[in-house]
């Protein structure tokens, strides 16, 4: 009696991927910015840097609400099994989070507290990323699983490779945060960036080279999908595009261009991103379930699906719109009159 | 002593949602509002409307931003600690929370920038359009949250394999039993919140000598809002009342604290429950009222707890007190509603200084009894998530231990302790500094979000023809 013949999964499976990417690069480069924010010598940089991004922060974070509903939406055993895991680092992100999200209002409101507040602002956006780096790192390495449940101990998530995953999402994040900053500013404030950004990039290019060569050396899995024939051969260009992103992601950051290192540290991010997801397709809990194990019913995918198809093209025209309208440079007069 | 990972859990949601409720109970009346205030501005061009409202929006971007931030805890609750509730009703459940964020957190986030900065840079008809999206985004948000907690009360149209929940009929559990009575008392209670807490700052401003005409028209307009809303609000209770004796009479026999099941029931005004002896102390009741009022029959059957084993019973004395702090705070707005038309028919509404004194002692109380209604149906709910088919007990993440939850509770409640009381300071800084201030408000802004959209957008003020 099931007429539904659909399969969803992929369906689900390119929304999901679609979204998570969205939020790495949108609130990517705006927790980049905060990053690179405590690192603003003076107050006028400060003001500027965080202008820059104050108008768009909080639809950029509303990502992360969407990726977290979808991931319970259309593989809820996923969610169920992997967020428990992570216990400690999505505390520690939400609450970085929560400093960093009141800071945009609460830093010029309460003038007595600014500093406190400014540190807020930095140090939660340096958490919250190496928060969710090491639920990356954790993720790649896997989970201990009994039946429908995680089976592990919420410290489980400590691991060298997760220590190491969630320094280079600080390096990631902050590299876009400079691409964004050198789009965004002029003069001297947009020379530090690419200074910043130059320093970000040797700690992601470095971690890069880490992660590609420590994860297939812990699963063999992962290393004979890399290393077997013919898959050398046609996932060959990843890591030639690597590579080739790589060097003119330091190419620009070293001249003029303003566009570009942006341009590229989002092509970095997308290259990286699709090489873990060839390294663990198509387990969405890693090792133990496949996409399609891990699924929620057909009619719940599909009831869902329908509404998001509609509204997700109607969402990135407001985004599109809401960008367009704060394009251009930050200018120095904008925040404070 | 053994640390409870479940009670911990538990505890841990009651601060985090218990904090988080409070915002919604403001903005989204605010919101509307706001909305009101702009259309009124519109429509009549009165310069009153536009300082009122500006006012309001300082305010509102303080409470919208706390409100963003606690509320994204939320559903990363769901996956911390309630993984084994996820799992099983994930598939009824999740696709009501995911419409939640596509239709009502995309649309505030795209509107709320307009609604803030956007008021030189977009036509004055758009300005009120982002007004009313931003209060339509709430209400849709309250829409879907309420459905997916109304569905935890009064489950219908799935199927149960496994030990999980599969949908069935999307209609009946998007627009369950107790939905549409949960809605209308939740948002008509946000409603009076709201207005309450404008009465209260607007009696402030009055008394103060400060924005008399603002505060003066502010408190005419919401008197009269509350002329209609509060007894709309008791007979919503009322409806809702008769809904939940219905559907979950475990819920309605510990408000109540019945013990013994039985026709022309008194009606307890006030008791000690003794959950031990099953009996209560103290008793205060008024013959055959109980009946009259829960069932609008003096011969209605009221079931008492004993007819359930004691494992499906709710706590009695905190659903039961609960429910009489709401009930007592619903009957002490409704004299101060009565007073204001007395006060109003003798032209005495802005200058009687003890009725503006006692506005100001109000003004707080609605989220008291958002708190209180809000504790009174989900203890009420206990010991289920869902009601009556998935235990609480069994809903909890199977590897939390309880350091784990006490280490995530301390977190949670150091932060909350710091940025509630600063954004209440904050917020009450833009009431002290009054309405007038408006125009002059952004010189003192440092940084933050850019002060205004002309300065903003280079260019732009050509483009409009609206500099400055």
């Amino acid at each position: 009696m099931e007429p539904l013949v659909l399969d969803f999964v992929p369906v689900w499976t390119l929304i999901l991927g679609i979204g998570v990417c969205f939020y790495v690069i949108l609130d990517g480069f705006d927790l980049g910015v905060g990053i690179l924010f405590g690192f603003q010598p003076d107050t006028a940089s400060r003001n500027l840097v965080m202008n820059s991004i104050a108008p768009i922060w909080d639809g950029n974070e509303t990502w992360l609400v969407l990726g977290g509903l979808a991931l319970l939406a259309a593989f809820p055993l996923a969610f169920a099994i992997i967020i428990p895991a992570v216990y400690f680092p999505i505390l520690v992100m939400l609450l970085a989070l929560i400093f960093r999200g009141v800071s945009f209002e609460f830093r010029y409101r309460d003038a007595e507290h600014k500093t406190f507040w400014d540190h807020g602002f930095s140090w939660g956006s340096t958490v919250a990323t190496f928060a969710q780096g090491m639920v990356l790192g954790a993720f790649i390495q896997g989970f201990q699983v009994d039946g429908r449940h995680f089976a592990g101990s919420s410290w489980d998530f400590i691991t060298p490779f997760s220590i190491v995953t969630g320094i280079a999402l600080v390096f990631g994040y902050g590299l876009l945060g400079a691409g964004w900053l050198v789009l965004k500013t002029e003069g001297e404030l947009q020379a530090r960036a690419r200074r910043h950004g130059r320093w970000c990039f040797l700690g992601v290019f470095a971690a890069i080279v880490v992660v590609s060569v420590w994860t297939p050396l812990m699963n063999t899995g992962i290393a004979s999908r890399w290393f077997s024939w013919p898959n050398m051969l046609l996932l060959a260009p990843v890591p030639v595009l690597t590579a080739l992103l790589g060097w003119l992601e330091w190419r620009s950051l070293n001249n003029n261009s303003e566009v570009a290192p942006f341009a590229a540290a989002i092509g970095l991010f997308l290259i990286s991103y699709l090489g873990i997801a060839i390294s663990l397709w198509p387990m969405i809990v890693p090792h133990v379930y496949t996409l399609w194990d891990a699924a929620s019913a057909p009619s719940t995918q599909a009831f869902l699906a329908v509404g998001t198809l509609f509204l997700l093209p109607v969402i990135l025209m407001y985004t599109g719109w809401s960008y367009w309208v704060f394009r251009g440079k930050v200018k120095a007069d904008i925040g404070y009159h | 002593m053994e640390l409870d990972p479940l009670l911990l859990s538990r505890l841990q949601f009651v601060w985090v949602i218990g904090w988080h409720i409070l915002l919604p109970a403001f903005t989204v009346g605010l919101a509307s509002y706001i909305a009101v205030l702009e259309g009124m501005h519109f429509f009549t061009g009165q310069e009153i409307y536009f300082r009122i409202s500006g006012f309001w929006i300082r305010i509102f971007s303080v409470a919208f931003g706390m409100g963003v931030v606690s509320g994204i805890v939320m559903p990363f609750h769901f996956g911390t600690n309630w993984s084994r509730y996820s799992d099983a009703t994930a598939n009824v459940l999740s696709p009501l929370f995911a419409y939640e964020g596509l239709t009502a957190f995309f649309l505030e986030a795209a509107f709320l920038g307009v609604l803030l900065f956007g008021r030189n840079l977009v036509p004055r008809w758009a300005h009120f359009v982002a007004a009313l999206m931003v209060a339509f985004g709430t209400l849709l948000s309250s829409f879907w949250i309420l459905s997916a907690n109304s569905w935890m009360q009064t489950p219908v149209g799935y199927e149960l394999i496994n030990g999980r929940f599969y949908p069935k009929d999307w209609f009946a559990i998007v627009f369950n039993p107790s939905f549409p009575y949960r809605l209308g008392h939740t948002v008509v209670g946000f409603y009076v919140t709201t207005a309450f807490v404008v009465v209260g700052v607007a009696a402030w401003l009055v008394r103060r000598g400060r924005s008399v005409a603002e505060g003066s028209r502010m408190l005419s307009m919401t008197f009269w809002l509350l002329t209609f809303l509060v007894p709309l609000q008791i007979l919503l209770g009322d409806e809702h009342g008769l809904n939940t004796l219905e559907h979950q009479p475990t819920k309605l026999a510990a408000i109540e604290a019945h013990w013994d099941t039985g026709r022309r029931v008194p009606l307890v005004l006030f008791a000690i429950p003794d959950e031990l002896n099953e009996a209560n102390r103290y008793t205060v009741e008024v013959p055959l009222l109980g009946s009259v009022i829960l069932t609008h029959d003096p011969n209605g059957e009221i079931r008492g707890l004993k007819e359930w084993p004691r494992d499906q019973r709710p706590p009695v004395a905190i659903p039961f007190f609960a429910f009489r702090i709401m009930v007592g705070i619903g009957l002490l707005m409704l004299a101060m509603v009565a007073a204001s038309w007395w006060l109003r028919w003798k032209g005495g509404l802005f200058d009687t200084a003890w009725y503006l004194q006692a506005c100001q002692w109000v003004a707080p109380l609605g989220f008291v009894a958002v708190l209180a209604g809000w504790t009174t149906t989900e203890v009420g709910r206990q010991p289920w998530t869902v009601y009556g088919l998935l235990r609480t007990a069994d809903s909890v993440s199977p590897s939390l231990t309880g350091s784990d939850v006490l280490i995530s509770l301390v977190g949670y409640m150091i932060a909350y302790l710091v940025i509630f009381p600063a954004g209440l300071t904050i917020m009450a800084r833009f009431v002290r500094k009054g309405v007038e201030v408006a125009e002059s408000e952004p010189e003192e802004i440092e940084s933050g979000r850019p002060g205004g959209p002309v300065r903003a957008l280079p260019g732009s003020a050509q483009r409009h023809g609206k500099a400055g």
